[in-house]
């Protein structure tokens, strides 16, 4: 008896164990279901918010909003395409300088600086990323804009533009379409669109480098040792080895960047030049989706405040098809491989 | 183990009793809150200092901007709202809000051009608002030459610095354009944030003094103390009467006292391009806006009692910051509107 009552409670114990087992396992699913929805509910919340807060200006404009270039708070007539462009063109410029230098820093790090090297400037890196953006700001509008001003600019202007200060035109601008009317400028000063990309890079190479060198640090060693084994330079190791093994993190790690890059507010804002005027040339004065809003949000009312709202939201969109993008992009680099 | 374990709550039970000490001194004294211009904080907050020393009474001012200002006090979260443009009669009426201002403050164009130094170059209302609509884009043109005979003025191109966000010192400049240029009034209009024909936006006064600075050729717009506290050359200009006037605390007090606010009903003027002989033509002020039955009379008390010693006594704090104190003759209106408008 004594023998069965054992077996008895030791069953009722397995069974109470497991059922508390049970109940634990479906709690932890729910924490970690809720926690997965916070994040969903914020960002459906703050699409949702900036929707409603701009339903005035998409009401009154419709899809003239995405198309026209006037912001006149005076005649109450507003339009998103002079800041879309501005935070597209801007980031773009970010990305076309940041990701070169960003490679080039993390083959150094992982595949050529000696070790005692590779610590210090990883940490420099990570140091870097954490630089609060009005810093950024503020170094670029007292130190980099004058500099830029003077000693960059006229040198664009003159042998790439089409509004040189002497009049003649250089050879580039006279027979490379495009070219002349990039770079034509009849505003004296630094803060432009070419100058807020130039900063926007230096603010987003640490999390882009960060990321591929962690990445490439990944990479086997055998497969390394054997690209070199075959005489494969450094350069062909970095291009043919560890770029296509780490290719979709290194993808990950740019659109981390530019995501960065286009919600960027506070330096661009000091560097941008703030006119909303439509240019083709980079070394004008533009706006940015969120430099817009912090300027002009505090003192907005009615339906300015709702073209500023409604602002928002489009930054949400074409944040969301950047990133689609971004995934697309990956899709077919996999289809590709055959994975 | 029993002490660390008990430190914490040692420690947490001081720091209750230190909060609740600190609250407690409060309670005897009444806060009171007000939101709105950044215009005015700095003289604001030398104030409450100042008011706080002498009554125990303490003012939490949020420099949060004109337009929040007027939200909030129309939801009736704060004391009083202040704004740097009036609300309209009607609109006070349909919230039972009255409004007067406070402290006055100028507003000066400003240039960066090799050799001029500050108050050497003049210029006219006109002329001021075809630089800025664009029409005028050579420092050389007949129209500024006539304004400054005997200065020699280079051929340089103007590039001109705006306001980036919205503030109160657009809305009076660009008040002041529309004043005296038709086609000012008629393609931008004006407003904390306007359309500009030309140019390039710094963010807040300091933004432009900067940009201003390093722009040659330029010409902007900032708050009085910051062309005196960057070293920037003001422009002298030509007010309604035909003189022309530099940018001095007498000038501006010249403008609040010329300003016709008898015939303005609950002080909706904005004074710029005031009449007086010597008024500077682009002088600001600040409304403070409050309720004229508030729910809690006690605070409202208190918020009129800090504006009396803010407008008899707080003169000298608001001279030591550029701002200037409104004329007696102004005073006594407002405290006689005070008086009929106000339940206290």
């Amino acid at each position: 008896m004594p023998a069965i009552d054992t077996v008895i409670s030791t069953t009722d114990i397995l069974e109470q164990r497991s059922r508390r087992d049970a109940r634990h396992e479906r709690l932890f699913r729910w924490l970690l279901k809720g926690c997965a929805l916070i994040v969903l509910a914020s960002l459906l919340g703050a699409a949702g918010a900036t929707l409603w807060g701009g339903r005035d200006a998409f009401g009154t404009f419709g899809w003239h909003f995405l198309v026209s270039s006037a912001w006149d708070p005076g005649n109450e007539v507003y339009g998103a395409l002079v800041p879309v462009y501005g935070t597209v063109i801007t980031s773009f410029i970010a990305l076309l300088i940041a990701v070169p230098i960003s490679f080039g820093i993390a083959v150094y790090l992982s595949e050529v600086a000696p070790a005692w090297l590779r610590t210090p400037v990883a940490s420099a890196i990570e140091l870097l990323a954490g630089i609060p953006s009005i810093i950024y700001g503020m170094w670029g509008l007292f130190i980099f804009a004058p500099f830029f001003a003077d000693h960059i600019k006229p040198w664009l202007t003159n042998n790439l533009g089409n509004k040189p200060d002497d009049g003649k035109l250089s050879w580039v601008a006279e027979h490379v379409p495009f070219v002349g009317k990039l770079f034509g400028s009849d505003y004296p000063f630094g803060a432009s669109i070419l100058v807020a990309g130039i900063v926007l890079a230096i603010m987003i190479i640490p999390f882009i480098s960060s990321v591929m060198r962690e990445v490439f640090q990944t990479v086997p060693t055998r497969l390394k040792e054997s690209a070199y084994a075959l005489g494969s330079s450094t350069w062909e190791v970095s291009w043919d080895i560890v770029l296509p093994y780490t290719r979709s993190a290194v993808i990950g790690g740019i659109f981390l960047g530019l995501g960065r890059a286009l919600g960027e507010t506070m330096a661009v804002t000091f560097v941008l030049g703030n006119a909303m005027h439509l240019s083709a040339s980079l070394l004008d004065p533009g706006a940015s989706i969120a430099s817009t809003i912090a300027n002009q949000f505090s003192e907005a009312v009615g339906l300015q405040k709702s073209a500023l709202m409604a602002l928002a939201f489009l930054l949400f969109v074409v944040t969301f098809i950047v990133l689609l993008i971004a995934r697309l992009m990956l899709r077919r680099l996999a289809n590709k491989e055959g994975r | 183990m029993l002490t660390i374990k008990h430190s914490p709550l040692r420690f947490a039970a001081a720091a209750t009793l230190a909060v609740a000490a600190t609250f407690g001194a409060a309670a005897h004294a009444t806060d009171i809150t007000g939101a709105g211009s950044s215009f005015v904080y700095p003289v604001m907050s030398k104030w409450s200092a100042a008011y706080a020393e002498k009554t125990g009474n303490h003012l939490n001012y949020q420099s949060v901007g004109s337009g929040a200002g007027i939200a909030q006090i129309k939801e009736g979260t704060i004391d009083f709202g202040a704004s740097d443009a009036p609300m309209k009669t009607e609109d006070l009426q349909k919230f039972g809000l009255g409004q007067f201002p406070l402290v006055v403050g100028g507003i000066v164009p400003v240039v960066n051009i090799a050799g001029v130094t500050p108050g050497q170059i003049k210029l006219d209302g006109t002329t001021l608002a075809d630089i800025f609509l664009g029409k005028i884009i050579n420092w050389n043109d007949p129209k500024i030459a006539a304004l400054n005979a005997g200065l020699s003025l280079p051929a340089g191109k103007i590039t001109v610095v705006h306001r980036s966000d919205g503030s109160g010192t657009s809305f009076n400049f660009t008040n002041y354009l529309s004043k005296v240029s038709p086609e000012w009034a008629s393609k931008v209009k004006f407003g904390t944030a306007v359309e500009w024909p030309t140019g390039v936006g710094g963010k807040g006064n300091e933004g432009v003094s900067q940009y201003v600075r390093q722009i040659k050729g330029s010409i902007g717009y900032v708050e009085y103390a910051y062309a005196v506290k960057n070293k920037i050359s003001w422009v002298d200009l030509k007010n309604s009467t035909g003189n022309v006037v530099s940018p001095t605390a007498a000038s501006f007090a010249a403008a609040a006292a010329t300003a016709d606010w008898a015939s303005a009903k609950d002080f909706n003027l904005i004074m710029t391009n005031a009449p007086g002989e010597q008024a500077w033509p682009i002088t600001a002020t600040v409304w403070m806006i409050m309720y004229k039955n508030p729910k809690n009379a006690a605070n409202s008390k208190v918020a009129f009692d800090f504006f009396k010693f803010a407008l008899e006594q707080g003169q000298q704090a608001a001279t030591a910051l550029d701002y200037v104190p409104l004329p007696a003759s102004l005073v006594s209106q407002i405290e006689a509107y005070w008086a009929s408008e106000f339940k206290h």
